[in-house]
C-alpha cells in the first residue's frame, strides 16, 4: 500500500517537476489503518488526501505535494511516535486524519513542541479547541460539543424531551453523555437515566430492556463504531423503535448506516458535516472517491481531510514556506475557506473550523434508491449555533 | 410490585431470559472447543475466527448466490467445517506430539491470518443481515417482549448441544471418540483409524463455531472481529467448566450467561469481567474446573 502511495506520489511529483516547482510540502496521512476506524479513516484517508493534491495541482502548481501515511493503531504512544519521526526525520510539515481523540492529542502536543502543523479530521473530542488548543491544529470536521448541541438539541424540540443514555464505559462516552445532557436539560428536556455498558458489547438487548422500562422518550447512544451498530441492530429486534421511542446516535458516520442497512437504521436521527450526496460538489467528489475505493462512498472524516489539504495548500502557496508550522496555521485562519465539500467557512483563533452542520434522518427501505442512498436533510444547523462558543472553551489563545 | 435488590422481579425475568440466550452461545462455542481440547489436545484459539467466518459464508452466500437464512444454517457450518479439516489435516496434524503451548500459537496465528483477510476485504464497519422473515417480530410477555429470533436461537442451541451430548455419550461412534481420548495407542490397535477420527473431529468442532456465526448474524454486527472480541470470554467458560468436559462446557456456557445477565441489572459495568472474577475463584477452588477431573 505504502508503496503504491510513494508511486502516486512520485507520478504526481515528475508531472509537477515541469511546472517550475517553488514550493515544496510534504503532508502525512496519519490514521487507523487495521483497526475499528479504519472504515471511517484507514486508506479512504490517503485516497482523499490524493485527491485533494491531484486538485490543488489545477489551480496552482507551484506547490509540490509529496504524501506519506501511516497507521498509529489507535494507541497515542504510536501515533506521538510517528508524528515526531515524521517531523525530525522524514521532514513532514502537516500531519492529518488523526482519528481518535486520545491519539489526536498526542499528535497534537508533539506538533506544537515541533512547530509543524497538524488538521484532525477524525477525532471527536471538543479539548483539542478548548484548554489543550495550540497555534499549531486546526479541529476540522466535527467535536462532541456540535454532536451533542445537533442531535441533543433537535431531538427535544422535535418532543422528545425525557433520555435515558446507553453510555459507553471510557472517557469519550462519558464526555458526549455529559455534553449532551447539558444540552438536553438545557432545551427543557430531563435525563431519566443512564446505564453504562462495557466497551466494546457485543450485546446490548438487556441494557436496551433498561431503556425501554424507563418509559424515556429517547434513548441516546452515547457510543460508536460496532458498539452504535449492535444497539442499534438489537433496538429493532426488540421493538424499541416501533414501541415508539426513538434513537439518537451520538457519533454516526455514513459507514455506520451502510453496514447496518436502511432496513434496521430506519428513522435514526444523527448529526454530520457531510454526506456524499449533498450538492453537485459533494456527489463528483463522492464518484471519484468511489471508484478508488470498490465503491465505497467517502465519509466525513474523508471529506475533512480533502478539504483541509485543499485550504492547507492554499495557505502553502500564499506563504511560498511550510517550515514554520504556526505561521501557516497563522495564515490558514486569516484566509476563509472555500471547498466543494463543505462550502464556505471560517477558522477560529483557538482552531476551530465553522461551517454547517446537519441534522438526518435514515431513510426507509422504500425512500432508499441504493445501497447508499441513506440520509434525507431534517435541517441545517448554522455553523454560529452548533459549535461551542468561542469564550467557553477555556482555549488560552483566546483573550479575554 | 414485589422487588428483589430495589429490581422489579418483572425485569430480572426479563433480564435471566436473556442471559440464557447469550448462554447460548457461550455454549455452543464452549462445547466444540471441549470436543477438540479433549481429542486433539489442541487449544484452538482459532474458535472465534472460524465463528466469525460461519458469519460472513451466511452473508456471502445471501449476496452472491441469494440463499437464505436457512440454507446458510446447513452450507455455512458445511464450508467451515471443510476448511477446519484442510487446516487440521496440513498444518495441526503435525504439532500433535509437541507441547500445548505450539497448538496454541498455530491456531492463535491462524486466527490473526483469517481475520486480517477477512478485514481487508470486507472492512471494519460490518455486513448488513437480516433476521429470517419467519422469525422477525416476537412475543409480548407478561415481564418483557420476546423477539420470536431469540427464542429460537436458545431452541436451536439447546437442540445441537443436546445432539452432540447423544451422539457422544450414547452411541458406538461416541465410545470410540471418548475411548480415543482416553487412549489413542490402544484404540489404533484395535484397527480404528485415528488420524481420521481426530480430523473429522477438529472439522465437526469447528463446523459448530461456524453453526453459532449463522445464528449470530443477524443480532450481532457481522465484522471480521466480532469472533476475537467473544473469543476470550469462551476460553474462560471452558476453563470454568473444566478443560475437555463436553457436559460441563455446555452446562457452564448457560450458567454464565445466566450469571452475567443478572451483572447487567445490578452492577453493569462489571458484566463484562464478572466471568473472569469466577474463572479466577474456580480455578483456586477446583484447578481441574467445575466438572473436570484432576489428572
Amino acid at each position: 500500500m505504502l508503496r503504491s502511495v510513494l508511486l502516486a506520489t512520485a507520478l504526481s511529483a515528475l508531472t509537477l517537476g515541469a511546472a517550475q516547482a517553488q514550493t515544496a510540502v510534504k503532508i502525512g496521512v496519519l490514521g487507523d489503518r487495521s483497526g475499528v476506524y479504519s472504515d471511517i479513516s484507514g486508506e479512504g484517508s490517503v485516497v482523499a488526501a490524493r485527491l485533494a493534491v491531484e486538485d490543488f495541482a489545477k489551480l496552482d502548481p507551484s506547490v509540490k505535494v509529496e504524501i506519506v501515511s501511516a497507521d498509529h493503531q489507535n494507541k497515542p504512544d504510536v501515533g506521538a511516535a510517528l508524528a515526531r519521526q515524521w517531523y525530525d526525520r522524514d521532514g513532514v510539515d502537516m500531519v492529518i486524519d488523526g482519528v481518535t481523540s486520545s491519539v489526536a492529542l498526542a499528535i497534537n502536543q508533539v506538533t506544537r513542541e515541533k512547530n509543524k502543523a497538524f488538521i484532525d479530521t477524525g477525532a471527536g473530542t471538543a479539548d483539542l479547541t478548548g484548554p489543550q488548543c495550540t497555534p499549531n491544529t486546526v479541529h476540522w470536521v466535527y467535536d462532541t460539543v456540535a454532536l451533542a448541541n445537533g442531535t441533543g438539541g433537535a431531538m427535544v424540540k422535535r418532543g422528545g424531551d425525557t433520555w435515558f443514555f446507553l453510555t459507553a464505559d471510557y472517557v469519550f462516552g462519558q464526555t458526549l453523555q455529559r455534553d449532551t445532557s447539558t444540552v438536553v436539560t438545557k432545551n427543557g428536556g430531563k435525563v431519566v437515566g443512564s446505564v453504562k455498558t462495557p466497551f466494546p458489547t457485543a450485546d446490548f438487548s438487556s441494557f436496551l430492556l433498561q431503556a425501554q422500562g424507563s418509559g424515556a422518550k429517547v434513548i441516546g447512544l452515547a457510543n460508536a463504531g460496532g458498539d452504535t451498530i449492535n444497539a442499534i441492530k438489537q433496538a429493532g429486534e426488540f421493538g424499541i423503535t416501533e414501541g415508539g421511542q426513538a434513537l439518537a446516535g451520538l457519533l454516526v458516520f455514513s459507514s455506520d448506516v451502510y453496514s447496518l442497512g436502511t432496513k434496521v437504521a430506519q428513522g435514526l436521527v444523527l448529526t454530520e458535516p457531510f454526506y456524499w450526496d449533498l450538492t453537485d460538489g459533494t456527489r463528483a467528489f463522492s464518484d471519484r472517491f468511489a471508484k478508488q475505493m470498490n465503491g465505497r462512498k467517502p465519509t466525513a472524516n474523508h471529506a475533512g481531510v480533502y478539504a483541509g489539504i485543499l485550504h492547507y495548500l492554499k495557505a502553502a502557496a500564499a506563504l511560498k514556506d511550510v517550515k514554520d508550522g504556526a505561521k501557516t496555521v497563522a495564515k490558514m485562519k486569516e484566509m476563509p475557506t472555500d471547498d466543494p465539500l463543505f462550502g464556505k467557512g471560517t477558522i477560529r483563533v483557538d482552531g476551530r473550523k465553522i461551517h454547517d452542520m446537519y441534522l438526518f434522518e435514515v431513510k426507509k427501505p422504500a425512500e432508499s434508491k441504493g445501497p447508499w442512498d441513506l440520509y434525507k436533510t431534517l435541517a441545517t444547523i448554522p455553523g454560529n449555533e452548533v459549535f461551542r462558543p468561542l469564550n467557553e472553551g477555556g482555549c488560552p489563545l483566546v483573550k479575554g | 410490585m414485589t422487588t428483589i435488590f430495589g429490581v422489579p422481579t418483572q425485569a430480572l425475568f426479563g433480564q435471566l431470559l436473556l442471559g440464557l440466550i447469550n448462554g447460548s452461545f457461550y455454549a455452543i462455542l464452549s462445547l466444540g472447543l471441549a470436543i477438540i481440547f479433549g481429542l486433539l489436545n489442541i487449544i484452538n484459539f482459532a474458535h472465534g475466527a472460524l465463528y466469525m467466518m460461519g458469519a460472513f459464508v451466511a452473508w456471502m452466500l445471501l449476496t452472491y448466490l441469494g440463499l437464505g437464512y436457512w440454507w446458510a444454517l446447513g452450507l455455512a457450518p458445511l464450508v467451515v467445517g471443510l476448511f477446519g479439516i484442510l487446516l487440521e489435516r496440513f498444518l495441526i496434524a503435525r504439532l500433535y506430539k509437541l507441547d500445548h503451548l505450539y497448538g496454541l500459537l498455530l491456531t492463535f496465528g491462524l486466527a490473526l491470518i483469517i481475520q486480517g483477510l477477512f478485514r481487508n476485504q470486507y472492512g471494519v464497519s460490518g455486513l448488513p443481515y437480516a433476521i429470517p422473515a419467519e422469525l422477525s417480530g416476537g412475543q409480548r410477555l407478561p415481564f418483557m417482549f420476546l423477539p420470536n429470533y431469540r427464542a429460537w436461537v436458545v431452541v436451536a442451541s439447546l437442540t445441537v448441544c443436546l445432539a452432540t451430548w447423544l451422539v457422544i455419550e450414547k452411541t458406538k461412534l461416541g465410545a470410540y471418540l471418548r475411548a480415543a481420548t482416553e487412549n489413542p495407542t490402544l484404540v489404533q490397535a484395535f484397527g480404528v483409524n485415528v488420524p481420521l477420527f481426530l480430523t473429522l473431529t477438529y472439522g465437526f468442532g469447528v463446523a459448530l463455531a461456524g453453526f453459532a456465526g449463522v445464528l449470530a448474524a443477524p443480532i450481532y454486527s457481522v465484522n471480521p472481529n466480532m469472533g476475537a472480541d467473544i473469543i476470550i470470554v469462551v476460553f474462560a467458560v471452558v476453563v470454568i467448566g473444566g478443560m475437555g468436559s463436553i457436559l460441563g462446557s455446555v452446562i457452564t456456557g448457560f450458567a454464565l450467561g445466566l450469571v452475567e445477565g443478572l451483572t447487567k441489572v445490578f452492577y453493569p459495568e462489571a458484566s463484562a469481567t464478572v466471568i473472569f472474577v469466577i474463572m479466577v475463584l474456580v480455578l483456586l477452588v477446583k484447578p481441574a474446573g467445575l466438572f473436570g477431573r484432576t489428572a
